[in-house]
């Protein structure tokens, strides 16, 4: 019975995609999505009561679907494993994707490619399921590159809008954004793969269990070693710095999208693989370091540049890559049950944030500048509750899920002695409160810009409203349920607790939170809530236009790698490739017609010629019989 | 004495006058007039064979090589006339008609 | 001692007429250099010991085989010398040249092995004619059926080629025999 939810929950999503597939060259159809978001529910109801068989009997299911690769040594089978950690992960995508197939049914209404849009996006599910639920290294890979190749077909949903120049569209267009995400992520597979090779070099094996069992016996620098290749594939999946531009220039797919992976399912891939591979990473103590530096890094760098932007989509990008950073931190530190229950937090006011934005989007006729928006509280405004709850919850305001999620990864900060970062990671809370509200009051609040450019929004429709509201429950009161949900997951993954001084003093830590939380918000109420004041000084200013672009990484990527590699290629291309591959190919080929051509002339047709070749063949034979008979 | 070798070594050279008669001749019937001189000097050294061995295989082969170059003369000759009807000349040169 | 000088006259002239064949410019002159060679290689046959084999050779060869070239030679002006041209010599010369050596060679040094059995042995007290008749007749027969029916095939061949007006039957179609009654007639 529980092996049947197990490959229901897996399957449903790919009957879907293979569903939709059938209609993709048709104009849309309603009842396409209508047949996807049942399917998807499906899925999440199997989860649930998956979740609900694990959580009462505390052991994971483990199923075995077939032999995959069986040669020599190696062994790979299609197994899957729904444990605690698994099954969190998969109620989490699962809740998250039903949500948003019900909301592209209203969002992509007008879109013409829309039974081709619910066919990537439950075969991005599907992919999704197969990297939580695989219980080896091998079956993680094949998800990995799974939810690689549809975050690219959704990336580049609107393919046919053409190239611009980065001041136009820092994105230059759908393609382009989804070549770089898909690059990206290929130059971090090499690194995964080298981790998955020293792995298996070592063990023998690619399944967790055994993985995990023999790590004790392996030496120091091959823990290291495979501990850093894992971490860079993560690194690419989950855009933390160098790897991080793609999850911008991501935005340009549809708002769905952005909501179900880059903010929910896809860009957490990372923080699930440290997680899964938590033996492996609690070995490597300096390895888990450097990952909870540059989670903190990541997570000051990205709300830096959300201080700043005037695109809607992208400051919510931003913010997810900060929050991105605050879970690699909390991992880094040993913390894996805070990371995973952040994760899941985060997934629902994310994905909530997100679909508000489309909604917003959607009633602009997708402008994107929220220096043209302002005052739309007025006719949108359950888009509004929902926007502001889930900011509330992002800020980390007490009783909302963020608070949660968030005080205790910053209190594992102070707890572990780190206070560098624990600093850091205190600051970039306010800046989060900050940009959040600023983002929240300028599209909602103050005067109503918009009118200037002749656009009339209205509220989306009801039934996608109706589909965002479990997501809005879930940021107020998911919160509440950390005890419960720790007491449940540790039984497979390490405890932590604070220790006792900490514990003394964790109201006084949550209070200095919360205090730049809150100066953050009044902050922006302040500059914002009357509407949109322009200063020309500060906007000329040096750190302002830094961080407006970026810091400029993407100028530095594309004039120090990306133009002297096309250069190069370029390069191999016509001197390499042409000249002598080509040339060599070609000249055997025109070797032998030249020769055939010479040797037509043998045929004159002349009787007597063929007779002297007979004859010098036939010396030539008795030649060699006789040189033989002597030799030999 | 005369041994194996005296006749083989006869045998060989009227062989090779034959083939400098096949290569140098242009006439189709000389052409045929050097294959009989090849087909002779065959027919002395299986007889040599055969004389120096005591077995009879020798002549047997011989015998056979003699009723062969009798039809092949035959045929051949009737090609030849078919040949001369149609082309008028039997110089090989002109009936190159089978140039690649 | 007689063998000795016959087998040396025999060699020489043979040679000498063959060569008068291969190079000679005049057809009646290769001919009959050609039918002379044959019959002293008829003699040579006799020197071996195949009496037999000689005297088919003089029948079919000089007889029949030669009457055979002589009535195609019948195409030709005889006084006329053939006009042969562009014949490299250099390159006839070598390849004969070379091959007369490589063979000459060959068959000079003694490679010939001790162990080879003999498959249908001579018998003593017999003729030759006699012991050719038994072995022909008994171990080779299905050759010899098969050279008759060869030698049918290249008769019929030579027929059908040469003839004239080959198309019609003289037997089956009796249009010709009206032509010929026409004919009659009409004188």
């Amino acid at each position: 019975m529980m092996e049947n939810l197990v490959y229901i929950a897996l399957f449903a999503p790919f009957v879907s995609s293979m569903f939709s597939a059938l209609f993709g060259m048709s104009p849309r159809q309603t009842f396409v999505g209508i047949v996807a978001s049942t399917l998807l529910f499906i899925s999440f109801a199997a989860s649930a009561t998956l979740a609900m068989h694990v959580y009462s009997t505390g052991v994971g299911i483990h199923v075995t679907m077939m032999d995959w690769i069986s040669a020599g040594d190696l062994h790979i089978p299609f197994g899957f494993l729904v444990d605690q950690v698994s099954v969190t992960m998969m109620t989490v995508v699962t809740l998250v994707s039903t949500v948003v197939h019900i909301y592209s049914i209203g969002y992509m209404d007008h879109d013409k490619s829309f039974n081709r849009f619910f066919s990537y996006l439950s075969a991005f599910v599907f992919s999704m399921m197969i990297l939580v639920m695989s219980d080896n290294f091998a079956g993680l890979f094949i998800g990995w590159e799974g939810v690689g190749v549809c975050s690219w077909l959704l990336i580049g949903f609107w393919y046919h809008k053409k190239d611009v120049s980065r001041e136009e569209n820092p994105s230059i267009s759908p393609s382009w954004a989804a070549n770089e995400a898909f690059i990206m992520n290929r130059i971090a597979d090499l690194g995964m793969l080298v981790g998955l090779f020293i792995v298996y070099w070592n063990v023998g094996s690619l399944q967790y269990d055994v993985v995990f069992a023999s790590l004790p016996e392996l030496s120091g620098s091959v823990l290291n070693a495979a501990a850093i290749f894992l971490f860079i594939g993560a690194m690419g999946k989950s855009a933390q710095f160098p790897l991080h531009t793609w999850l911008t220039d991501a935005m340009e797919g549809p708002t769905p999208v952005s909501a179900l992976i880059h903010a929910a399912t896809m860009v957490t891939a990372g923080v699930f693989l440290v997680i899964r591979a938590n033996p492996l990473f609690s070995m490597t103590p300096e390895v888990s370091y450097f990952i909870a530096s540059l989670g903190t890094f990541v997570a000051f760098f990205a709300a830096s540049m959300a201080l700043v932007n005037r695109d809607l989509k992208r400051i919510i990008a931003f913010s997810t890559l900060s929050q991105l950073g605050y879970m690699f931190a909390a991992a880094g530190l040993g913390a894996y049950w805070i990371a995973l229950f952040h994760l899941a937090a985060h997934a629902f006011f994310k994905a909530l944030l997100f679909l508000g934005a489309g909604n917003v989007m959607h009633a602009m006729h997708d402008e994107l500048d929220i220096f043209k928006m302002g005052g739309l509280k007025k006719v949108m405004k359950w888009t509004y509750i929902y926007m502001g709850l889930a900011s509330l919850a992002l800020a980390g305001i007490p009783f909302f899920a963020g608070f949660f999620s968030k005080d205790a990864i910053i209190e594992t900060a102070w707890n572990e002695g780190t206070l560098i970062l624990w600093f850091i990671l205190v600051v970039t809370a306010g800046m989060t409160a900050f940009y959040s509200f600023r983002q929240v009051f300028l599209t909602f609040h103050g005067d109503e810009r918009y009118k200037a450019f002749g656009i009339h929004p209205h509220e989306m429709y009801k039934f996608v409203l109706i589909a965002m509201s479990p997501l809005a429950f879930l940021a107020v009161v998911a919160g509440f349920g950390m005890g419960g949900f720790e007491h449940f997951v540790t039984k497979l993954l390490p405890e932590y607790h604070m220790s006792e001084h900490t514990h003394h003093i964790a109201w006084i830590l949550g209070l200095v939170v919360l205090l730049f939380a809150v100066g953050g918000i009044l902050l922006a109420y302040k500059k914002y809530d009357k509407g949109l004041k322009r200063d020309e000084k500060l906007e000329n200013s040096f750190i302002y236009r830094l961080l407006a672009n970026q810091y400029y990484i993407p100028q530095l990527y594309e004039g120090f790698i990306t133009k002297p590699y096309a250069m190069l290629s370029e390069m191999m291309w016509t001197k390499v490739d042409m000249k002598i591959v080509d040339a060599t190919v070609d000249g055997i080929a025109k070797l032998l017609y030249k020769s055939g051509d010479k040797t037509r002339k043998m045929q004159t047709g002349n009787l007597s010629n063929y007779l002297n070749w007979m004859a010098v063949g036939a010396v030539l034979l008795l030649v060699v019989a006789a040189l033989s008979a002597m030799l030999g | 004495m005369i041994g194996l070798s005296h006749y083989l070594i006869v045998s060989a050279l009227i062989f090779s006058i034959g083939l400098m008669g096949v290569l140098r001749r242009r006439n189709l019937l000389m052409l045929f007039f050097a294959t009989e001189v090849m087909l002779n000097a065959v027919n002395i050294a299986f007889a040599a064979f055969s004389h120096y061995y005591n077995d009879l295989t020798g002549q047997m082969f011989a015998f056979f090589l003699i009723a062969i170059a009798a039809s092949e003369v035959a045929v051949g000759l009737g090609i030849l006339i078919v040949l001369y009807k149609k082309y008028g000349s039997l110089d090989l040169d002109d009936l190159a008609s089978m140039k690649g | 001692m007689y063998e000795i000088v016959a087998f040396y006259l025999f060699s020489a002239l043979t040679i000498g007429l063959f060569l008068i064949t291969v190079m000679s410019k005049n057809v009646l002159y290769a001919m009959t250099s050609l039918a002379s060679g044959m019959v002293l290689i008829s003699g040579f046959f006799f020197i071996l010991g195949a009496d037999f084999l000689g005297v088919v050779q003089l029948i079919v060869y000089v007889g029949a085989v030669m009457a055979l070239y002589s009535f195609a030679m019948m195409f030709f002006d005889a006084t006329r010398d053939i006009k042969e041209r562009n014949t490299n010599p250099a390159l006839v010369f070598l390849l004969g040249g070379l091959s007369a050596l490589v063979l000459v060679l060959m068959f000079a040094a003694p490679i010939h092995s001790e162990a080879i059995q003999a498959l249908y042995p001579m018998h003593e007290g017999v003729g030759n004619a006699q012991d050719v008749g038994i072995v022909l007749f008994t171990k080779y027969l299905i050759p010899f059926e098969v050279a008759a029916v060869m030698l049918l095939v290249a008769m019929i061949a030579g027929i059908i080629l040469a003839g004239k007006k080959m198309d019609q039957s003289l037997t089956e179609d009796t249009s010709a025999d009206d032509e010929i009654l026409t004919q009659k007639d009409a004188k």
